[in-house]
């Protein structure tokens, strides 16, 4: 989606392209066509189009993707602020 | 044993003439077999009877005490020892009318079907298997598309949580996976090993892990639903457009409704208690002043609704800036001139001000809270800007509302 975009500069994904076997997994899964593979490498091709959603770094089978998962909706995040750690890191207010 | 399972009523006489039975469809109980429901013969209209005119026809065979036969189902198809339900591919007024509903953020929660397996056509040991979520609002736009095939369904429990959602809330998950494989088994009912799951389950499903731990392949198939004939028919393959999510002004626009409701149900309580503050004076209280002040905070408050529910998600693409809160902010700038110039000649210049500035708090903040009904924004963007919009919003909120409450005593 390249016609709407999101503040940039924040994603926390990372690829270590060492560990990639070139699977084109997270190719599949990303929804924003953030991965290319080059030379049988997965490479970050658009780090600002990521929504940090976690498909690549469930279904990298070598670990090589690592991003700190979750919805990006602000009333969880408030709800989170108002009670603290306690709330289940899993749910979501959709 | 088979007899047995489907409980064929047996011929009997009643005081309304003789019961109509159903033909015994599996004297000779065959793997395969498809049984129609609603089928059942209407009694001989020429039978004397005692009320009324001749009976309906007869409970269907596969009703069950305690349950009730879904209107989604059209057939049976006995696959092994199980009769697997085949599901109609036409929505009813009833599923339209369901729809309807759970946009207008009603029984949101309440809409779901049984978890399990379901066929689509007349599926055989051969036919793909498509793995979805027992939403019903996601089945029915699942079911619709697949006229033309011949599928496995198996519908996931996610709780009643549509695809995306229950793969960040893990109840579309690599465990539900294997447990519904072998609640159902499906194994057994099939010669291949494959599974083709929605791409969006992907942020709660490791395909590696499903294939480790059941032999089963996952192949993640397109985003939409109504991709899928084609990626079948493609064998399989998805190209580029059916792998990335895209939020046009018609997917904006559905999402509308349920934003409003769910807002005024959390906040009508505030609307009479506005009234009540703008009446409030020097010598405690005038009912004109609170009718006259308060109808111009309503105002206000409708028009900050109006901009960060409504507007802001439609103009999402053109209004300026990257963060919500901003983009909220100029949708209510522009609704707040316009509240002004349709209020001109009514109240002070400090409630003017105040108006203003509600209603572009207001829209900040609810477009902010859009976020979470968008497919691309990131939870460490949300944050980023919650860190500063917030102390604005709430700031700006609080400061009007107390002057507002402190202008008739000036």
């Amino acid at each position: 989606m390249k016609d709407i975009r999101y503040i940039d500069g924040v994603s926390s994904i990372t690829l270590n392209e060492e560990t990639c076997i070139g699977c084109g997994m997270c190719l599949q899964v990303c929804p924003h066509a953030v991965f290319i593979l080059v030379a049988k490498k997965a490479r970050i091709d658009d780090r600002d189009g990521c929504m940090e959603c976690g498909a690549c770094a469930m279904n990298c089978p070598v670990d090589a993707v690592r991003v700190n998962p979750g919805v990006g909706c602000a009333s969880l995040i408030i709800k989170r602020w108002l009670k603290g750690k306690n709330m289940p890191a899993d749910s979501c207010c959709c | 044993m088979n007899e047995q399972k489907l409980n064929i009523p047996m011929a009997e006489s009643s005081c309304c003439g003789p019961r109509a039975t159903t033909e015994n469809p599996s004297c000779c109980p065959s793997t395969g077999q498809v049984y129609e429901v609603g089928t059942g013969r209407p009694a001989d209209p020429k039978a004397e009877v005692c009320c009324g005119g001749p009976p309906p026809p007869p409970s269907d065979p596969f009703e069950r005490p305690g349950y009730s036969l879904s209107p989604s189902v059209r057939a049976f198809k006995q696959t092994g020892s199980d009769f697997v339900p085949l599901v109609k591919t036409a929505l009813s007024l009833g599923d339209h009318w369901g729809t309807l509903r759970v946009r207008l953020g009603l029984n949101r929660e309440g809409y779901r079907l049984a978890p399990g397996l379901y066929g689509v056509g007349n599926p055989d040991s051969e036919s793909p298997v498509i793995v979805t979520a027992n939403y019903k609002l996601t089945f029915d736009a699942v079911r619709k598309e697949l006229r033309d095939c011949e599928v496995w369904l198996l519908v996931l429990d996610t709780c009643g949580i549509n695809v995306w959602c229950a793969a960040g809330k893990k109840t579309f998950s690599t465990r539900e996976i294997v447990n519904r494989l072998r609640v159902t088994g499906l194994a057994e009912k099939i010669s291949h090993r494959r599974l083709i799951l929605p791409q969006l389950a992907a942020a709660g499903v490791s395909a590696h892990e499903v294939k480790r731990q059941t032999g089963f392949s996952v192949i993640y198939g397109p985003i939409r639903a109504k991709d899928l004939p084609r990626f079948l028919q493609q064998g399989n393959a998805a190209d580029e457009a059916m792998r990335q999510v895209s939020f046009t002004l018609r997917e904006r626009m559905v999402l509308i409704p349920v934003e409003l409701v769910q807002f005024i149900k959390k906040i009508w309580w505030a609307l009479p208690v506005l009234m009540l503050i703008s009446g409030l004076k020097p010598g405690l209280f005038s009912l004109s002043q609170a009718v006259e002040r308060g109808g111009l905070a309503l105002a206000a408050f409708a028009a900050g609704t109006l901009a960060g529910a409504v507007l802001a998600p439609i103009f999402l693409p053109w209004l300026p800036g990257r963060a919500f809160a901003l983009k909220g902010s100029a949708a209510g700038l522009g609704m707040g001139f316009l509240l002004l110039l349709a209020t001109r000649g009514t109240g002070s210049i400090p409630d003017k001000i105040c108006m203003l500035v509600l209603t572009i708090a207001l829209g900040s903040y609810l477009a902010m809270n859009f976020t979470g009904s968008t497919p691309f924004t990131s939870p460490s963007g949300v944050e980023r800007e919650m860190k500063w919009a917030i102390p604005l919003q709430a700031v700006s909120l609080a400061g009007a509302l107390a002057f507002w409450i402190a202008s008739p005593f000036i």
